[in-house]
């Protein structure tokens, strides 16, 4: 089980981004720590996680928050479940709130991995983005990071900016190979519903990239970090060193995960309360009332639904397939355990035609994409979906 | 076909509220000085036999959509009394659902007035008739039961395209026909141009127009006047033999067929043993009656009027439309009967999957059960499996037509492009052996004859009739060029207006043409088309190809001269209508082997979304399901995937070319 904690307030919006995040003058920590105390333990309670093996502190802008609010989570943490020693806490950091005394408080609070949210080294593009910080702060950022926090620290890059050439992302990407630590992780602008970005770009006021463009983008991308020594291990993320993210790995490999705070999703069977089925759950997205609920009965849980067998072998199948493992047999079986991969992908149907075409594989290791594959999952999945259905 | 604003899915016989015996007749309040002959609130039969011969006027009213021939109506019922007279009054025979819900009239309907006049009670049966090009067969249907008629004209936008139609109907069966200018109350209604152009377009003297105001009653009673004067009454007699003409039909799934019948001589009543002349099939009457417009049961029915009869009849095709009744053992010489309503535009219709084959049936079976005009015939193909080639009286038809099965039935269907029957003079003796004829027509461009056993090409074509403000003129004549149309005649009907006759093929006009028209006249311009046989036409079969493979849907029978541009636009529109997919898709265009347009639809490079964390999976999840759902219904040609509106879609878009 790993919990994610969800910190909701950011100081400015950003162009691109239409996640559960508040904008607010002034923000009561103490009753919002206190607040994320209560929900972590009454979670992790319900989950009977016995031993945590990875915590995030996500958001919003978790940077924003103390290092003593980072610190009584993982006590609440540590108090509740075993987490151990070298478990891996990462804390998503902007460079505008990751100057070298609060990096080194978030240290010394349990923080041992930093996840920066660069997203391009050009003051223009960071600007389009509505990013607070510059190029050089950023470049200060990480190389701060990279020292209180080595080999530990990631940043996060965007490509596919409306009039960002082929040639500019490349420059970029090279720039940011010599700043980078062992990880990064490449998203390809998703031009979200109700965000400033969206409305220029559909309203026609900026360019949109062609799809051409942004295959070559990400293509060139791939090659020059592999180059680098970075293994690709998720459609966006690399990393070498064996530096891969434990938490975002449990979420493609389908595990239990807890989501703690407004607007946080988990999935997890409530065992402290004689569940026995995997649940998806939701807490309440607005931060008042979800502090509230927390402090009136202890969670903000606004929505659970009991995921079936089938919806279970849907995720394992559409995350596991995003990662360079794929999904494993050893995954399949946990979910699974009368109907092996073989049995349901093995069949003549959408997986054998697929992995004629030369995007998929399964052996011996588990059903997992080719390179080429990967890069077109989206129209591979409704497809074995079908297929898994059928079986 | 002509897809009007407010064009009706005229064919949704909704299941209506036939109850039997409907109490609301008559209204308590009438002056019994009307001698009506109800005995009591209705609950008893009628007695006709007080309506002879001299005192009947049977009649329709025509005009235009929208110029008011259904408010008309309702004043005409109210002044009757034959409907209470309230606010609540419009379109009263409007029954459908569908008509009252876009305000037109679909289905002809019939009502039985009673209105008396210089001392003499007259029974005025009105035969309300559909307002819209689609159902013209509906009018002339209507029109045969009458001996006169109200041509209503729009006192502001004068004679339209329907309004000739009309005209010449009405003319034709020589009808007694009163001119009326409606709509006088409007701010620009203009009377006297109307007059002029009544006068200048039918040669009817202006003063016998009767202007009035439908909406607000004016000069409504002047109407029924004349009709009582103008109108001649039905020559008959009910010492005669009966001979009872079938003008309509609907179905009712409890008590069968009810027939609306004219009766050309004799009298009618329940218990009588009558034959159709048409199938010689023999039934007993069990009901019979007057429409005030619910049914109303009388004792009998003499020469003359205008009722419905009720006798046994399981289905509707038993009541053919046209048919002649008579007295078993009685026979008499049917009357000439009419054409049924000709479909014009074909189209195949295939279960998505074949295992559907067997509920589909049963859909398409009910669904025309009330619709006599849509064709159904067993059809097949390698591609397509086992369907049916169905025959609609346009487009729009078409489309609502599968929108109801799948509405109402749940069901998927593969729809073919339709195509307009065209025919082909045979030149090879074996085809002509096979076919036990020269020449055949082609309802299926599957079954499009080869050129080399073909002497010659024939394509349906209509006179089609346009009236229109004269600056819009020169537009109209470049499209009906660009249609291949052929101008016959161009009129002024005033200083404004132009009336323009053009023979057009058929297929020109069957998907798009009135849009076409529409816009480019800013909906000025009205069109209305008559059929006017075959021409000869240098006919090709155009397939369209997606990777090789025939998209059988989307098989046309084309002019030669249109094929380059509609091969190059249906391949355009394809490429948007198909999404990118795992390969390169050509979308080509072909004539036999000959390929005479290409579109590339290349491949997806890149289809995956960024980020999938903790928080995005649930929305993952359902969009995928939905897109693997999607993935269900669509249609494989090869190995390329094709949603199943895309055709539709396609051949649908025309208008913006």
């Amino acid at each position: 089980g790993t919990p994610c904690l969800q910190w909701p307030y950011c100081r400015k919006r950003c162009s691109y981004c239409n996640f559960n995040k508040y904008v607010v003058p002034a923000v009561d920590e103490a009753a919002m720590r206190a607040c994320l105390v209560r929900e972590a333990r009454t979670l992790l309670r319900l989950s009977q996680v016995q031993s945590v093996t990875s915590v995030f502190f996500g958001g919003g802008t978790p940077s924003l928050a103390s290092p003593r609010t980072m610190a009584a989570v993982l006590e609440a943490i540590a108090g509740t479940a075993h987490l151990p020693a070298g478990a891996e806490v990462t804390l998503e950091a902007n460079p505008s709130s990751a100057s070298p005394p609060r990096l080194d408080g978030f240290r010394a609070a349990g923080i041992n991995r930093l996840s920066i949210g660069v997203q391009s080294l050009d003051d223009a593009e960071l600007q389009l983005l509505g990013r607070e910080h510059t190029a050089v702060e950023a470049r200060r950022a990480v190389e701060v990071a990279r020292g209180l926090f080595p080999g530990r620290t990631s940043i996060d890059l965007i490509f596919g900016l409306p009039g960002q050439s082929q040639s500019a992302w490349a420059q970029g990407l090279e720039a940011a190979l010599g700043l980078c630590d062992d990880h990064v992780s490449l998203y390809q602008l998703t031009l979200e519903r109700g965000t400033a970005l969206a409305a220029q770009v559909w309203g026609g006021n900026l360019p949109a990239p062609s799809q051409d463009l942004l295959a070559d983008m990400y293509q060139t991308a791939c090659t020059m970090l592999v180059a680098a020594g970075f293994r690709h291990y998720e459609v966006s993320n690399f990393a070498r060193k064996g530096a891969l993210s434990t938490h975002n790995l449990s979420y493609w490999r389908a595990e239990q995960y807890i989501g703690v705070g407004p607007g946080a999703h988990g999935r997890f069977v409530p065992w402290g309360e004689g569940g026995c089925s995997r649940e998806a759950r939701v807490q309440t997205l607005e931060p008042d009332a979800w502090m509230r609920e927390v402090q009136t009965q202890g969670h903000g849980t606004r929505r659970r639904v009991v995921l079936s067998p089938l919806e279970q072998l849907e995720e394992v199948l559409a995350l596991g397939l995003r990662t360079d493992e794929g999904v494993t047999h050893e995954r399949w079986g946990h979910f699974s355990p009368h109907l092996s991969l073989e049995g349901v992908f093995g069949a003549p149907g959408e997986a054998a035609e697929l992995q004629q075409q030369g995007w998929l594989v399964l052996d011996g290791g588990g059903l997992r994409c080719r390179r080429e594959g990967l890069a077109v999952l989206d129209s591979l999945l409704p497809g074995l979906l079908c297929q898994l259905q059928r079986g | 076909m002509a897809l009007a604003g407010r064009t009706a899915a005229w064919w949704a016989r909704l299941p209506s509220s036939r109850l039997p015996a409907a109490p609301l007749c008559l209204p308590p309040w009438l002056p019994a000085a009307c001698g009506r002959p109800c005995s009591s609130r209705g609950k008893e039969k009628l007695d006709m036999s007080t309506y002879p011969v001299e005192s009947i006027r049977n009649f329709s009213i025509i005009a235009h959509v929208d110029h008011g021939k259904s408010t008309l109506a309702d004043r005409l019922l109210e002044i009757t009394g034959t409907i209470a007279k309230t606010d609540r009054n419009k379109q009263v025979l409007d029954k459908l659902q569908v008509e009252r819900e876009r305000g037109i009239t679909v289905k002809a309907q019939s009502a039985s007035l009673f209105y008396s006049h210089g001392g003499v009670n007259y029974l005025l049966n009105l035969i309300d008739t559909p307002g819209h090009v689609d159902f013209s067969y509906e009018v002339s249907r209507s029109l045969s039961a009458c001996q006169g008629v109200i041509l209503v004209v729009d006192a502001n936008e004068g004679i339209q395209a329907q309004t000739v139609a009309n005209f010449y109907l009405a003319f034709e069966a020589q009808l007694a026909i009163i001119p009326v200018i409606n709509k006088i109350d409007l701010k620009n209604a203009d009377p006297e141009r109307v007059e002029k152009q009544i006068e200048k377009l039918f040669d009817i003297p202006i003063h016998e127009c009767v202007r009035i105001s439908a909406k607000q009653g004016t000069n409504v009673e002047k109407v029924l006047q004349k009709v009582i004067e103008k109108i001649p009454p039905p020559q008959c007699n009910t010492a005669d033999p009966l001979k009872a003409l079938v003008f309509d039909s609907t179905f009712d799934h409890y008590r069968g067929v009810i027939a609306n019948i004219a009766l050309f001589g004799g009298e009618i009543q329940k218990g009588h043993k009558i034959v159709s002349a048409h199938t010689k099939k023999r039934y007993e009457v069990n009901e019979v009656g007057i429409l005030t417009p619910n049914e109303q049961p009388t004792h009998k029915l003499y020469a003359g009027q205008v009722g419905y009869l009720v006798a046994g009849m399981k289905e509707v095709t038993e009541a053919q439309i046209g048919d002649t009744l008579f007295l078993y053992k009685q026979p008499v010489e049917p009357l000439p009967g009419f054409k049924s309503a000709k479909p014009m535009v074909f189209a195949g219709m295939y279960p998505v999957d074949q295992t559907e084959y067997n509920n589909l049936k049963s859909a398409l079976e009910r669904l025309t059960l009330n619709d006599s005009s849509v064709t159904v015939h067993r059809d097949s193909s390698l591609a397509l499996g086992a369907g049916w080639r169905l025959g609609f009286l346009g487009l729009l038809h078409m489309e609502v037509f599968n929108q109801r099965l799948e509405q109402e039935y749940n069901m998927s269907v593969i729809l073919t492009a339709p195509t307009v029957p065209y025919k082909a003079v045979l030149s090879s003796a074996k085809l002509i052996k096979e076919y036990g004829k020269a020449e055949i027509t082609i309802i299926n461009p599957a079954q499009f004859p080869d050129k080399l056993s073909v002497s010659e090409y024939l394509e349906p074509t209509v006179l089609g009739t346009i009236v229109t403000p004269h600056e819009y003129i020169g537009k109209i004549i470049v499209l009906c060029q660009d249609r291949r149309a052929v101008q016959k005649d161009m009129l002024y009907i005033d200083e404004h207006r132009v009336m323009l006759k053009y023979i057009f093929p058929l297929n020109e006009i069957v998907v798009d043409f009135y849009d076409a028209l529409k816009s480019l006249s800013s909906g000025y311009a009205s069109f209305d088309y008559e059929d006017a046989g075959y021409q000869a036409a240098d006919l090709i079969k155009m397939d369209i190809l997606l990777n090789g493979n025939p998209v059988e849907e989307l098989a046309t029978i084309i002019h030669n001269d249109k094929a380059y541009a509609t091969g190059k636009f249906l391949c355009e529109r394809l490429k948007d209508a198909i999404p990118r997919q795992l390969f390169e898709i050509a979308i080509q265009a072909a004539i036999g082997k000959k390929i005479i347009a290409r579109e590339t639809l290349k491949a997806y490079r890149k289809n995956v979304v960024a980020k999938c964390y903790g928080g995005d999976i649930t929305r993952r999840m359902k969009l995928l399901k939905r897109q693997a759902e999607g993935k269900k219904l669509m249609r494989k040609i090869g190995n390329v995937e094709v949603p199943r509106d895309a055709f539709i879609r396609v051949l649908k878009r025309q208008t913006d070319k």
